[in-house]
């Protein structure tokens, strides 16, 4: 997508990132006003004048669902054929019975709140969002179904692509320096499962962290440099990097 | 809570975009200019029990406004002055959209439009309508009926309103040595004294282009309109953007230039029609 | 009744302000935790605070458009924000200035990117001393903002006066309620677009000419405060070593 060349701005809704001809990558996020590039949200605009590209990170916003988007939600109410699961959009996503349990469900001799009720976790994928109607989301695939373990941490919808960094490097570096399991979803609730409770803790404040520090640059660096900090404090390596 | 209102009944697309390729040409469906208004047609007088009334008709908009006169106390603020007060109504009879009820977001702002035209230039001579200094004074209740709805109800009414006070008589009075006053309405004492006379004129922004009296399909294509009320002596006398869209800072001094101008004709058509011999 | 004297010896007016100088202005945007986006904007002591929830579903289905977000605002003010109370029902004031703070924000929010949903404007006046509802559309416009909803251009309100025969700018309630003009003006500077305009009082041509082009000129200040608000949440945060 972007190179390494492009130049990223603070900006605020009416302000003119540029001028000349771009291409648009996030067009809810950048209108041509006047032969001019306006941004329409609070964010950090991305200019590469090589490839002659503008994106943009907003700071600021709720979650709006994509197809295939892999999302963590509540069921909120539960219907005779259906669950109401709660994903943090404009719309509550519908998860159907005959997806989740794999099978057709007699409504009249089955109660569904014995398999998911209101209040349970689980991680899906956007099916199907279209102008049409609210999203339908799916448990058939690896990794996806009810939760049973684990710790939710929400952050911004809009930071989530901060904590999963350039191809994923982010991600990568959370797991590797804390050795837990990360579920990163889009909408911004992030499943985690830790060695132990020290190892959270830590994780937890370094994606909270990465959230309040995600439009200043150098952000990987200080990460890795708070884990390492955060451990030896705790003990849990010496002063050099060492496992004791 | 003011909530964006769906398009209540669908204009389709190829009316609209006749209208508006017709509009950025200078040119209307309904044959007029862009300040062209629709025929005027008013009647005085036309409900006697009323103090002061008037039937007009803005091509096929159909408006009522009445006045009645009431003893009551002044403002605490104002206790040598009279009081105004103005009210709307948008009658199910004018549209198969007007509910009955209360008066809607839509007609309690044309009735404070109208309001203020006629009270912040003090177009009623309010010291003239005390009856006992201080503590009773006439009201004046300016009531508007929207009977049928083809667009443009503000300027509709404003002239509605205006024709009716010209046409309002004040009822005789007696005070006895006590202070209590005796309406006699089926004497007059005489006109009401108006110092001033104004009257609205709506322009309607569509692709860049500005219009007066838009009638109904015309409303519902166009992207706003900005109400400007002028005086008898050419001053703007109140002023109230209305719809969804907005205007350049040329247009709004453009449509002040157009309201001007023809708010004069206007003016005319009012006071001929109450001057006319009945 | 006494004639108020809104204009001293020395040209200042009552409260020591210059004719085009606008009463201090606070702003802070995310004060509330539960909106989507929150504001409170002060112009002198006319205090409004602005809370957006949305984009999101309603229970009024019947309400939403199948092409844009509709947008709902409520204009309120708060008892004890008046010198004399006001009364808890809702004024036909307030449900005009509800309809015309609505339509200034209009024109920039862009709503076609939430079909099916209501954007929620909720504004409460908590201390009235003039130009509530041009405070109330810059809190609104910063609420919006801080609950990231795409929007063409910022705008912001001020209101111009006519007082002692002179212009001024961001009048105040006294200079409101004895002044001869209070025109209230909303904009959206970037795009040149005038959004609320009204006009209650009487102004020649000439004067209002005049009074547009201070307006925009008051606008133009707001709009640099309000940018830097918005800026100053992120800017300011410093990196923890």
């Amino acid at each position: 997508m972007s190179s390494k060349e492009a130049r990223r701005v603070l900006v605020v809704p009416g302000e003119v990132i540029c001028e000349g001809e771009f291409k648009v990558l996030s067009p809810n996020y950048i209108v041509k006003v006047d032969g001019k590039y306006v941004a329409t949200a609070i964010g950090l605009a991305q200019i590469n004048d090589d490839s002659r590209e503008l994106s943009f990170i907003p700071l600021e916003g709720c979650y709006v669902p994509q197809v295939d988007d892999i999302v963590i939600g509540y069921v909120v109410d539960v219907g005779l054929t259906y669950w109401e699961v709660d994903i943090r959009a404009p719309f509550t996503a519908t998860l159907y019975a005959v997806d989740f349990l794999g099978r057709p469900v007699n409504p009249a001799k089955e109660d569904l709140s014995s398999y998911l009720s209101t209040g349970d976790t689980v991680i899906a994928k956007v099916e199907v969002f279209d102008r049409s109607r609210g999203p339908i989301i799916t448990t058939k695939g690896k990794g996806l179904g009810k939760v049973i373990q684990g710790t939710i941490v929400e952050i911004s919808p809009v930071k989530v692509a901060r904590v999963i960094g350039r191809r994923g490097s982010m991600h990568q570096l959370l797991r590797s320096e804390t050795g837990c399991d990360i579920t990163v979803a889009r909408n911004g609730r992030i499943l985690i499962s830790c060695p132990n409770k020290e190892l959270e803790d830590i994780l937890i404040m370094a994606i909270l962290k990465i959230e309040r520090e995600a439009h200043i640059p150098g952000l990987t660096d200080r990460i890795k440099e708070f884990i390492i900090r955060e451990k030896v404090k705790r003990g849990l390596i010496s002063g050099e990097g060492k496992a004791t | 809570m003011s909530v964006t209102p769906s398009a209540e009944i669908t204009v389709p697309k190829l009316r609209s975009a006749t209208i508006l390729s017709m509009l950025k040409k200078g040119l209307r469906a309904s044959g007029r200019g862009l300040t062209d208004f629709r025929p005027i047609e008013i009647v005085p007088g036309y409900v006697p029990n009323a103090d002061g009334s008037a039937l007009v008709k803005l091509g096929n908009t159909v408006v009522i406004a009445g006045v009645k006169l009431e003893v009551g106390s002044p403002y605490p603020d104002t206790p040598n002055e009279g009081a105004l007060v103005v009210s709307a109504e948008f009658m199910p009879t004018a549209s198969p959209t007007f509910e009955p009820g209360p008066p809607d977001e839509n007609a309690i702002e044309l009735a404070r439009v109208i309001d203020r035209s006629l009270r912040e230039i003090k177009a009623i001579d309010m010291e003239k309508l005390v009856i006992v200094p201080g503590r009773r004074v006439w009201v004046v209740y300016v009531d508007i009926y929207v009977l049928d709805h083809d667009g443009n109800l503000v300027d509709a009414s404003s002239i509605a309103a205006l024709a009716a006070l010209m046409d309002t008589k004040l009822p005789k009075v007696e005070v006895d040595e006590l202070g209590n006053v005796k309406v006699d309405r089926n004497s007059r004492s005489g006109p009401l004294q108006l110092r001033h006379k104004v009257v609205t004129v709506s322009i309607a922004k569509a692709e860049n282009v500005l219009f007066v009296d838009p009638d109904i399909e015309e409303e519902r294509v166009c992207e706003t309109k900005l109400v400007i009320t002028v005086s008898d002596d050419g001053r703007i006398a109140g002023m109230q953007k209305s719809g969804l869209g907005a205007l350049s800072v040329e247009e709004v001094v453009r449509a002040t230039e157009i309201a001007l101008k023809v708010s004069k004709d206007l003016l005319v058509i009012v006071e001929k029609s109450l001057t006319r011999p009945t | 009744m006494g004639r108020v004297k809104l204009l001293r010896e020395d040209g200042l007016r009552h409260d020591g302000r210059k004719p085009d100088e606008l009463r201090p202005i606070r702003m802070q945007v995310g004060v509330l935790n539960k909106a989507s986006g929150s504001a409170l904007v002060e112009y002198g002591a006319t205090k409004v605070l602005a809370a957006v929830h949305g984009p999101r579903e309603i229970p009024q289905k019947h309400l939403l458009l199948p092409n844009r977000a509709i947008l709902r605002c409520r204009y309120h003010m708060l008892t004890f924000s008046t010198h004399e109370r006001k009364s808890p029902a809702p004024s036909r004031r307030e449900i005009e200035l509800s309809k015309v703070i609505r339509e200034a924000l209009e024109p920039v929010v862009m709503a076609e990117v939430f079909p099916r949903t209501a954007i929620d404007i909720f504004i409460e006046v908590i201390n009235a001393d003039g130009g509530t509802r041009t405070a109330s559309v810059t809190a609104a416009s910063l609420a919006l903002a801080d609950a990231g909803i795409p929007m063409r251009d910022l705008v912001v309100g001020v209101a111009v006066g006519k007082v002692d025969g002179v212009l001024v700018l961001d009048i105040d309630e006294v200079e409101d309620m004895y002044g001869e003009a209070d025109m209230p003006v909303a904009v959206a500077p970037s795009l040149g677009l005038v959004t609320l305009l009204q006009l209650n009082g009487v102004l020649t041509r000439e004067e209002f000419d005049e009074a547009l082009k201070l307006a925009l000129k008051g606008a133009q200040v707001i709009y640099n405060i309000a940018r830097e608000t918005l800026k100053s949440r992120y800017l300011g945060v410093k990196v923890e070593e």
